[in-house]
């Protein structure tokens, strides 16, 4: 081979050695882990602003330096799947734990099973609620929870004030003031929702269907979303829109809590139900704290027959550590100091979200009496979304729906019993036809 | 160090030089279209849920079971993938029906010289050089039933306002306005490059002997830019129907019914309902298709060409 070919061939196998190199994982350092965080907080700078001071705490503790990355949560599952797919994962990875058991059944992340827990200071250490979202029941559980969140109802005092009306106590109650906290001329609500977010509508499904009887899926894990109990849920949340009109049609268009917050603070909506998680967004619109107040979910009273007052259901972020991790116990390291009570009141306090710890809750900014609230119902009037693997496939089927209805709704068709009927049944037979 | 004879013993035949000049490119092209599109098949055959998708190779046999529930318009499934596979065929033959005759007459329109004419030349590529993401929030802003502008603007003409653009029926509509406007200027550009190369002796002569303008553009301007045609509308076909970036910015998740689009609907089916099996089969069915429909229409136009 003459010096050319030689220069050309070695050229080529440069460039391939290179390509492929650059595919291959970083060279391991058992000192350097990766971290993707959810995005808790206004932003992903501030939650960088936020974790970074506290990573490296954790970092001069123990040497262990971490690669932190925030992913927005409409990217974070997708992230997670890929990651799960690849290989190519981080070490520790946050996730909403309604997923988690979607996301244990991918067998992607170590479990924490009774030795293991015992590391976190056992299972007893967290709260029953949040640790009730961690996977399927009977398994041990694939992530930890890590904050703590659960809906309640803000209101404008303001406005109540004007109105002179207290804040509701039960569904009867709230639908009074709605309505009279309405008035569509001057563009003026009771309420806003987030109508094109399927999540959202799903929790709402969850909620409602709740406090009429059903889980909207059977001990099986079927779909059975055409019961009764079901349909009247889903009405009850999509006639706020029609049949009593305290929602405005502008809603149907709005695809996330912050686009409802952002009604709520401009003062076309008197009323907002949200998570806590919604506060920060609240301050950035420069809505100030003692503006609103923050109350229960009103239930129906009497509640129908087999029905319970659930207020929200147990929402929250988990943290877990990727099973193939070549550095797990330094992943796990991380996961103890997040889970510690002294980061559990710092990274919660400045986040607006609970600790899901019970020895976290000296920090006196969990007993301001807005966070009583939230801490309330997430220990007492709150409740799991079904912990099936196919949970995802749920939230999409029925939020979708409930998102379609309200389309329908706001561009003037009449939407009944039959109509709600007709869209779950459809949403049930798509979840059965592939494999729910 | 190699003698003169030596290098040429080296040298390769004539025939076999043009196969070793290609390989590279074959072998890169085998790695990054075929070996993907052989895996994406082997995953339509299997049973590829969230128990299986972290060791996929590994899932179960499911044969072709993702095919039956993607064919069966009886079902949920196969209803809600025929509605997105004719809502794909409307929306592809509306928006590349209007990008090429707006393409056209811009074309046709700037051959001439005129003053402003380079200026409304870059203007036209404005919308093809934005990025999608940008272009198409745009839209979505303008399109906003509360302060979009487009709203405002029928309003203080008096044609309504507080429409739905986003929702319900209109979204198709929308859908296809913001396609066109992100592709027509591709469609302008191509067609301007063909009409500058057909010689204006040809043009000319056709004054000389009495044609209209509408008689040029039909029996010089169209025929001789065929072969230009025959590849711009099946680009534009085939990007346009495998489209997803539009309606999935103009949407984000919340993507209308009546702007489902088939992209959309196999990202929905594979990663917010967790079954890559039936996602992977959907997108099979979509290759199989758009292979049968670029087929015939090579077929087609080439026939065509033969006969001129």
């Amino acid at each position: 081979m003459d010096k050319r070919s030689l220069a050309a061939v070695s050229l080529i196998a440069t460039l391939i050695t290179a390509m492929l190199t650059g595919c291959a994982p970083p060279a391991e350092n058992s000192h350097r882990i990766t971290y993707w965080a959810s995005n808790q907080g206004k932003s992903s700078e501030q939650d960088l602003r936020i974790l970074g001071a506290e990573l490296a705490k954790f970092t001069e503790r123990t040497g262990i330096e971490v690669d932190v990355e925030v992913i927005g949560w409409s990217d974070l599952l997708n992230r997670i799947l890929g990651a799960a797919t690849s290989g190519v994962a981080p070490d520790v990875v946050n996730l909403g734990n309604t997923w988690a058991a979607s996301l244990q059944a991918t067998g992607a992340f170590v479990p924490f099973d009774d030795p293991l827990m015992d590391r976190f200071g056992g299972r007893d250490r967290f709260l029953d609620s949040s640790m009730s979202s961690t996977g399927m029941p009977g398994r041990a559980p694939s992530s930890l929870p890590l904050y703590g969140l659960s809906y309640g109802l803000f209101y404008d005092k303001a406005r109540f004030a004007e109105a002179g009306i207290d804040p509701p106590r039960d569904w009867q109650e709230f639908l009074v003031a709605a309505k009279r906290l309405t008035d569509p001329a001057r563009d003026r609500w009771g309420l806003t929702i987030a109508g094109a977010s399927y999540t959202e509508n799903a929790h709402f499904a969850f909620m409602f269907g709740r406090q009429q009887g059903t889980h909207l899926i059977d001990e099986r894990g079927n779909a059975t979303f055409t019961s009764p109990e079901a349909v009247a849920a889903v009405q009850q949340y999509v006639d706020l829109m029609g049949a009593e009109g305290v929602v405005s049609p502008d809603d149907a268009e709005e695809g996330n809590a912050s686009g409802a917050a952002s009604n709520f603070t401009n003062g076309r909506a008197a009323m907002l139900i949200a998570q806590n998680s919604v506060i920060p967004t609240l301050q950035e619109n420069g809505m100030p704290d003692e503006a609103y107040g923050v109350v229960p979910l009103p239930v129906p009273d009497p509640l129908p027959p087999g029905g319970r007052a659930v207020r929200s259901h147990v929402a929250g972020s988990n943290v877990a550590v990727f099973a193939d991790s070549p550095r797990r116990e330094q992943a796990l390291a991380l996961v103890e100091f997040l889970t510690s009570a002294e980061e559990q009141a710092i990274l919660n306090d400045q986040y607006g979200t609970l600790p899901v710890v019970e020895d976290a809750y000296g920090h006196p900014a969990f007993h301001t009496p807005k966070n009583q609230v939230f801490r309330e119902v997430l220990a007492t009037g709150s409740e799991t979304v079904p912990m099936i693997p196919n949970e995802a496939h749920f939230e999409t089927t029925v939020g979708a729906a409930m998102r379609d209805l309200f389309a329908e709704i706001a561009t003037g068709r009449q939407v009944g019993a039959a109509e709600v009927r007709e869209a779950l049944s459809d949403a049930e037979q798509k979840m059965r036809g592939s494999g729910g | 160090m190699t003698t003169p004879a030596e290098r040429r013993k080296w040298t390769p035949s004539r025939r076999a030089l043009p196969y070793l000049l290609l390989a590279p490119a074959l072998a890169f092209e085998l790695l990054v279209h075929l070996v993907p599109m052989l895996g994406g098949l082997w995953m339509s055959v299997l049973e590829l849920t969230q128990f299986h998708v972290r060791n996929w190779i590994r899932a179960p046999f499911a044969g072709l079971d993702n095919y039956r529930f993607a064919i069966d318009f009886n079902g949920a499934v196969g209803a809600e993938l025929l509605h997105s596979f004719l809502i794909t065929c409307a929306f592809a033959v509306l928006t590349v029906a209007i990008s090429w005759a707006l393409g056209m007459f811009a074309a046709t329109l700037l051959q001439r010289s005129f003053p402003g004419r380079a200026v409304l030349r870059a203007l036209f590529l404005v919308p093809y050089a934005l990025p999608v993401y940008t272009a198409v929030l745009i839209w979505k802003f303008m399109l906003d039933r509360s302060d979009g502008m487009v709203n405002t603007v029928l309003a203080d003409l008096g044609l309504g306002g507080g429409t739905f653009w986003l929702l319900g029926d209109n979204a198709f509509l929308s859908l296809v306005i913001t396609a066109v406007w992100r592709l027509w200027p591709f469609a302008f550009l191509a067609l301007m490059a063909g009409m500058q190369s057909i010689p204006s002796d040809v043009h000319e002569s056709a004054t000389v002997d009495g044609a209209g303008p509408w008689q040029q553009f039909r029996s010089i301007t169209v025929p001789m830019l065929r072969p230009v045609n025959q590849v711009l509308v099946l680009v534009l076909f085939l990007w346009t129907f495998n489209d997803f970036n539009v309606a999935y910015l103009l949407f984000d998740k919340s993507v209308p019914g009546a702007a489902n689009l088939l992209s959309i609907h196999i990202y929905s089916s594979s990663f917010l309902t967790w079954n890559f099996g039936l996602g992977s089969a959907m997108s099979a069915l979509l290759l199989l298709f758009l292979l049968v429909v670029t087929a015939g229409y090579l077929a087609f136009t080439s026939r065509r060409m033969k006969d001129v």
